[in-house]
């Protein structure tokens, strides 16, 4: 793409949102990826969770207020999400004695 | 202009608290930066005239599901820098590589796309809803109206969640 493209894509600030938007995911992708402690994977998810509210955001600028609902259930599906992953940490942690994704390799290859 | 420079210093901050959360070793000093990055994203989201999302953002996240990992690590005694988890240098060097390269297919698609969300009206329907209809009518109206059929089920998921957690973190299984 030519230098003018990329200049108008990053002049309105739902652009630069959608830039920033899509570092943050890069970086909870990177966490999950990187880390072993099954608490910290879990809060990157929430990261990549919220980069995607921002590009709904984002977007709703330009499309109307769809993008607002979705963001409201994305919220709601991310509380039940955390809820339901705490307890299973919970669970395992109770077994294992650590949260050591390494350590779990019941259903591993 | 004060606005241009508001908005980078927060996107700025949160790229920079999720950086930071991703690389602390102590659980509790990630929860502390994911908090900043999620007050970060909510000033970015009032700026983008999603106030009711920014409220919420706030309330729900930074409020209640961070209380919810910070009790989880307390409850588990996780809040110790005494572990060192990030992954070896070779499973580093893929996980970045993957990383970097998702974001380039992201950053490429956005350019590459520019002629279709470029020219946004900069918010200024949105505007005027929120003037018309209020800060959360302009939430509300759809969310009771045209998707009630979707508020009914989650709101079954919600109940599927606090059922699924109890039976989960029971001390003895049923």
């Amino acid at each position: 793409m030519s230098d003018g493209a990329a200049l108008s894509v990053l002049g309105t600030p739902g652009a630069v949102a959608l830039m920033v938007s899509a570092i943050l995911f890069a970086i909870g992708v990177l966490g999950v990826l990187l880390r072993r402690n099954a608490i910290i994977v879990f809060m990157c998810v929430e990261l990549m969770l919220n980069a995607v509210n921002l590009t709904l955001v984002a977007f709703a600028r330009a499309y109307g207020t769809t993008g607002h609902i979705l963001v409201f259930f994305v919220m709601a599906v991310a509380a039940a999400e955390a809820a339901v992953g705490l307890a299973i940490i919970i669970a395992v942690f109770r077994h294992y004695e650590v949260v050591d994704l390494d350590r779990f390799h019941l259903l591993k290859w | 202009m004060i606005y241009d420079f508001v908005f980078f210093l927060l996107a700025g901050g949160a790229v920079l608290g999720a950086l930071m959360m991703v690389t602390r070793k102590n659980p509790v000093s990630a929860v502390i930066f994911l908090v900043a990055v999620f007050f970060c994203s909510s000033g970015l989201f009032l700026m983008l005239d999603a106030h009711y999302i920014a409220v919420i953002n706030v309330i729900l996240y930074g409020g209640a599901i961070m209380v919810l990992f910070l009790f989880v690590i307390m409850l588990l005694n996780l809040g110790h820098a005494d572990w060192r988890d990030l992954r070896g240098p070779f499973g580093g060097l893929i996980g970045g590589a993957i990383s970097v390269a998702f974001l380039a297919l992201i950053v490429r698609n956005v350019i590459g796309g520019a002629g279709s969300i470029a020219p946004e009206p900069a918010g200024e329907a949105l505007r005027a809803a929120t003037r018309a209809q209020g800060i959360v009518g302009v939430v509300a109206r759809p969310l009771f109206g045209d998707y009630v059929i979707v508020l009914q089920v989650t709101g079954i998921l919600l109940l599927a969640a606090i059922v699924g957690t109890i039976v989960l973190a029971r001390w003895r299984p049923l």
